[in-house]
């Protein structure tokens, strides 16, 4: 068993979706929540081998995409900083804020680094005493675990030129949001499995029953994505508004309790502004007052430049649901993962990215239309 | 950033008063902190997120998933060993 190769299994996969076609008798929309979801079913061709009736549209889970301009305008300032080191997850870089990205901070002499975990920007930390380390800390609740340990590290370690800017982001008030937008057209959600890892899935039942939707913890592998498609088509066919959990192999319903606890010690819940989608209150995670001394945002007081986004750019329309990327007529043409005018062409997890690299044909279509 | 790859344990050791794993991904190898999943032994598979080790993958519930959804189905597996080193 090596838990992947089994779940690529393309006949299983062929199979399954006869199964979905075979159950489905109306037309039913679903929501993959995350950005890396995304991904896989554009990667694989799920939605192609999907019937007619089963439409999925995507999900605001690409922490890069929803990280408000504000705050990337903030990182900006502070990694211009002279005896600033700022740490980020690679795809940070190249979004874009109000005037540039980090990427130019860093051609312009700055000192920007890509980590793999914020454990090497606490590592980084201690090995330039006299340089102060920022990391930007980024996420929904599968990185919360990480970020908040480094924190808790750099204090036992007494490493006190690291410090953290926080833009986190949880999952069930967005699905909350979502249900309560009165344009939404989501029936049932494919829940994030590695949300789920770490938070459980015990917050679901509720949503599910109080907005009548069924709510699948889905995995991330073809056969995974069509399990959770099946298991959400038969719950509306039977008009459940249930949840259930069709990544077992990873995800119980508790979580990670240990990691969930340390969550609970270092942040607090806050309203946060999602970029494109607007302020969701208590949807996000920032430093309780006990961590203050850990907060880049109160080492660091920047004054905030006019938050400006590109006029082209319908990221908030895509992050909702309400549009495709090929819907876009900055796609693939004036927008390009090179030149990005919003996050969700940049990050590996944004739709729009996944959509250029593997739906060439959307591409030379909308191309088409365009000239 | 929510993706995650599963990995297995190769050793266990400590750093700074924290278990880590060196762990193996389809042959890329790298450091694990096992500080959220100290249940985990040498030999487990494991997810890891950004360089914590999340959760363990548990074999019984992998190979049911795969029984049922071949039933589900009506497929065969594609290979004639399906489950890898479990079957054979």
């Amino acid at each position: 068993m090596k838990y992947v190769t089994e779940f690529r299994d393309g006949q299983l996969a062929q199979g399954l979706a006869k199964e979905i076609r075979r159950q489905v008798t109306r037309p039913w929309v679903l929501m993959e929540i995350c950005g890396g979801q995304t991904h896989a079913i554009v990667r694989y061709g799920i939605d192609q081998i999907l019937p007619p009736e089963v439409e999925l549209v995507h999900g605001p889970g690409c922490p890069v995409c929803v990280t408000s301009v504000e705050l990337i305008d903030k990182a900006i300032a502070i990694a211009s900083f002279p005896d600033v080191i700022l740490c980020s997850y690679g795809d940070m870089l190249r979004v874009p804020g109000s005037e540039r990205d980090l990427f130019s901070v860093r051609a312009a002499g700055g000192d920007v680094r890509v980590v793999y975990s914020p454990l090497d920007a606490l590592k980084i930390a201690e090995q330039n005493p006299s340089k102060q380390v920022v990391f930007f800390a980024v996420g929904f609740e599968t990185t919360a675990p990480a970020n908040v340990a480094s924190v808790v590290q750099a204090r036992a370690q007494g490493i006190g030129n690291y410090s953290v800017l926080v833009s986190h982001f949880c999952v069930p008030p967005a699905i909350e949001a979502i249900l309560s937008s009165p344009d939404n057209r989501v029936q049932g959600f494919l829940a994030a499995g590695h949300v789920c890892a770490v938070m459980g899935y015990w917050q679901y039942p509720p949503l599910a029953s109080r907005f009548g939707v069924p709510i699948v913890v889905t995995g991330f592998e073809p056969v995974d994505l069509l399990q959770g498609i099946l298991a959400a088509v038969k719950l509306l066919e039977q008009g459940r508004a249930e949840v259930q959990n069709a990544y077992s192999r990873v995800v119980t319903r508790e979580g990670n309790r240990a990691a969930q606890a340390v969550i609970r010690e270092v942040f607090m819940p806050c309203d946060r502004k999602w970029r494109g989608v607007g302020m969701i209150p208590l949807s996000g995670w920032c430093l309780r007052p006990e961590y203050y001394e850990f907060d880049a945002e109160r080492r660091f007081p920047v004054a905030l430049i006019q938050p400006r986004e590109s006029p082209l750019c319908i990221a908030g329309e895509i992050l909702r649901g309400l549009k495709k990327p090929e819907q876009c007529s900055a796609f693939g043409v004036t927008c390009t993962p090179e030149n990005p005018l919003g996050a969700p062409m940049v990050s590996s997890e944004g739709a729009c990215a996944a959509y250029f690299r593997y739906r060439p044909q959307v591409r030379s279509e909308v191309n088409a239309q365009s000239l | 950033m929510c993706l995650a790859v599963p990995g297995k344990i190769l050793e266990i050791h400590q750093a700074n008063g924290v278990d880590m794993a060196k762990v193996d991904f389809e042959g890329v190898q790298r450091e694990a902190c096992l500080m959220y999943l100290p249940e985990a032994k040498v030999g487990d598979y494991i997810l890891v997120h950004v360089g914590f080790a999340m959760s363990l993958l548990s074999e019984e519930e992998a190979l049911a998933s795969l029984d049922l959804l071949r039933q589900v189905a009506d497929a065969e597996p594609e290979n004639s060993t399906p489950g890898g080193e479990a079957l054979s």
